[in-house]
């Protein structure tokens, strides 16, 4: 196992390239090609700048603007979630690889989420862009946090993706079960309402069992809200359940690593 | 010299889930029965003990028939499946030419799926650039190699992918029966690519189908047959006993096809015993429409045809050139006068090849009585190779058939020589002195 982890590194080349293909097949054809990472965050915030100001207006005091705010978690949850949802399907859609050519198959995942995070980063300018309209400037102490966060969450991204790449090899219906599984994620996770809202904090202990409670708070925390990063405990006690988490998936997927070529 | 391939003992058995294709996540749950599931339920082994050797700088072919194990071999080689037991020990650089442009990216451009499948076949980005314009010459995709792999034909797709993995310049190369992805001339590129690397000394593993392939270019073959090794070592040699055994399986086909054949027409027989007589009796008066049938009135009856070869042995393989008989067993109710005994060969697309009756050839019948034989000899069977059908009849010289077996039978001609036609006469070729050939290519 430690032997071909070590070999992912020998694979960075591989990794990249792969990453650097997704990206240019994704936008080839489309006219405004690469522009589309940053309209598309930009449409999804304009969309909800109208709607909570317009339609439903929400005046929870302290996360004004809320468009801006839900912002600051819907970002890092679209990497999380597509990640995850492509991740799930990368071992069956490359099944020509692993089938016919000797080929790492946890490649497959992890380009998966790296493509996603390299779409993140291109939303990011979006965003701080909003903050800083907003008035919101994010404290440079603060923004000693921001890789942190990021490579926690890669970290745990990639450990769910190993495993559920591994396993909708053999179950196929994961792909349609996650779909749900994330929905309901994603409302059980303070990104659209804020974490300190009276009803959640009664539902404490719940929140804090879902490790992207942890993740998105300290996102908002960092991005957001003035002050020092209040989280940083349950963040990196996130960082170093993610690595074990990430050693038993790593585990996992290469004791079915086998099973691959005959059962894509 | 040290192996450069060496498979000991290998064995190599694949799971069937039984039934579970698409099993749900949620059943496994319920029942508990995740462990179960993914314990194999069935086997099925395509690889039994296994062991061959390949030494360094060889060129060693695999051949058998569909399904004998052959491109399982090669992906244990390959290292893309691990055997379930027994070692596969491989020295140096693998490239396995098993499908070609695997990952290739349709979206992207031919030039970016170059680099990246050279990455994925092992190349560093450096080593791709230095070989790049050879790759793409080599491709004959020069002008195509900016526009988007998906834009391309299968055959540029494919000599895309030859082309990448064969530059690869690995010290062992797997070829599963790619051969035949581009054109004649491509093909010829190929094969000299092949020798190339034989001359520096490359490993190469060849799965085919293409004999000739093997037989020109391999020093050694593997014949697999049932995913055991049957018997391994000079080309020629292997291949002969391939081609006995595989002349031994059409064999018992053809002899099952004539049996059943025979005994729908007996089927038949049993149902329209009146009208029976009434088909025509003249071969060659309905070539063309010529369906098999069995009809007479069975006054003599022909109880048994059988193919005998130059030993006297039944047989329904035979080799162009080799001696046939055609016994016909008969059985006459009463004793009579009137009796001709014909034979007709025809092609497989029913086309009468020769036919011929004892009444045409003169031979006026005086008696026949009881049980009889009638033996039509050939002495050299001169047809081309092919699948061939037989006519076999006991009629009257008025054409009154007793017992007509129209196109029962079915023989196979076998000719390691590709002529064209039906007949094949007798012939020599001579040359003025300033003509002369080399060795066969």
């Amino acid at each position: 196992m430690f032997a071909n982890l070590a070999g992912l590194i020998r694979y960075r080349g591989l990794i990249s390239s792969l990453v650097a293909r997704e990206l240019k097949a994704r936008y080839r054809g489309s006219v405004l090609g690469f522009v589309w990472s940053f309209v598309n965050p930009l449409l999804l915030l304009v969309i909800y700048s109208f709607v909570f100001t317009k339609i439903m207006p929400n005046e929870t005091p302290g996360v004004q603007p809320f468009a801006v705010f839900m912002f600051c978690g819907i970002l890092p949850w679209n990497w999380f979630a597509t990640s995850l949802s492509d991740a799930a399907g990368s071992l069956l859609a490359g099944g020509n690889l692993i089938k016919k050519v000797l080929f790492p198959a946890e490649v497959l995942p992890i380009v998966s989420v790296l493509t996603n995070m390299v779409h993140f980063f291109l939303g990011l300018p979006i965003l701080i862009a909003f903050l800083l309209v907003a008035g919101k400037y994010p404290d440079p102490s603060d923004l000693i946090w921001f890789p942190i966060v990021v490579l926690v969450q890669l970290i745990f991204s990639t450990a769910l993706a190993l495993v559920l790449a591994a396993l909708t090899v053999h179950f196929r219906d994961i792909r349609d079960i996650l779909a749900n599984v994330l929905t309901l994620w994603f409302f059980a996770t303070p990104i659209i309402y804020p974490w300190f809202q009276p009803n959640v904090q009664s539902f404490r202990w719940m929140f804090n069992w879902n490790p992207f409670t942890h993740l998105a708070v300290s996102y908002q925390e960092i991005l957001f809200f003035k002050g020092p990063l209040g989280h940083w405990k349950w963040l990196l006690a996130l960082g170093v359940a993610s690595v074990f988490l990430f050693l038993a998936c790593y585990w996992l997927f290469d004791r079915l690593r086998d099973s691959f070529a005959e059962a894509v | 010299m040290t192996p450069a391939i060496e498979l000991a003992h290998v064995t190599k058995v694949y799971r069937k889930y039984s039934g579970r294709q698409f099993a749900t996540l949620k059943s496994a749950l319920l029942q508990r029965s995740i462990l179960r599931d993914l314990r194999p339920s069935e086997t099925f082994p395509a690889l039994t003990d296994v062991s061959f050797t390949v030494p360094k700088g060889a060129t060693y072919g695999v051949i058998g028939r569909n399904g004998s194990g052959k491109s399982s071999a090669l992906k244990l080689v390959a290292g893309i499946t691990k055997p379930t037991s027994g070692t596969v020990a491989v020295q140096g650089r693998i490239s396995a030419l098993i499908e070609l442009g695997a990952g290739f990216h349709p979206e992207i451009s031919g030039r970016e799926n170059v680099f990246i499948n050279g990455i994925m076949l092992g190349l560093s980005k450096r080593e791709i650039q230095e070989r790049f314009d050879e790759i793409v010459d080599f491709a004959e995709l020069r002008e195509f190699i900016d526009a988007p792999v998906k834009t391309y034909s299968s055959g540029m797709y494919m000599r895309l992918g030859f082309a990448v993995a064969i530059h690869v310049d690995p010290d062992v190369l797997l070829v599963d029966e790619v051969l035949a992805v581009g054109d004649e001339g491509f093909t010829h590129k190929c094969l000299d690519k092949f020798s190339e690397f034989r001359r520096r000394g490359k490993t190469i593993l060849l799965v085919t189908h293409s004999l000739n392939l093997v037989e020109r270019f391999c020093d050694e073959a593997l014949w697999l047959d049932d995913g055991r090794v049957q018997t391994y070592g000079d080309p020629k040699r292997v291949i002969d006993a391939y081609l006995t055994k595989v002349e031994e399986g059409e064999e018992q086909l053809l002899a099952a096809t004539n049996a059943r054949a025979l005994a729908g027409q007996e089927r038949q027989d049993g149902s329209q015993e009146p009208g029976a007589q009434e088909r025509p009796a003249d071969p060659t008066s309905n070539m063309f429409v010529a369906t098999e049938g069995r009809w007479g009135s069975r006054e003599i009856e022909i109880a048994d045809v059988t193919l005998l070869d130059a030993a006297g042995e039944a047989s329904h393989v035979f080799h162009s050139g080799d001696p046939l008989s055609i016994r016909l067993r008969v059985r006459a109710q009463q004793p009579t006068s009137d009796c001709v005994f014909g034979v007709g060969i025809f092609n497989a697309e029913g086309v009468c090849c020769y036919g011929t009756n004892t009444y045409i050839e003169e031979m006026t019948p005086a008696t026949i009585a009881g049980d009889a034989e009638a033996t039509f000899a050939v002495d050299t069977l001169d047809l081309v190779e092919g699948t061939y059908k037989l006519d076999v009849a006991v009629h009257k010289r008025d054409g009154y058939p007793y017992d007509y077996h129209r196109l029962l039978y079915t023989f196979r001609v076998k000719s390691r020589t590709h002529d064209v036609g039906i007949y094949r006469p007798r012939h020599r070729w001579t040359f003025s002195p300033n003509v002369t050939f080399g060795p066969k290519s």
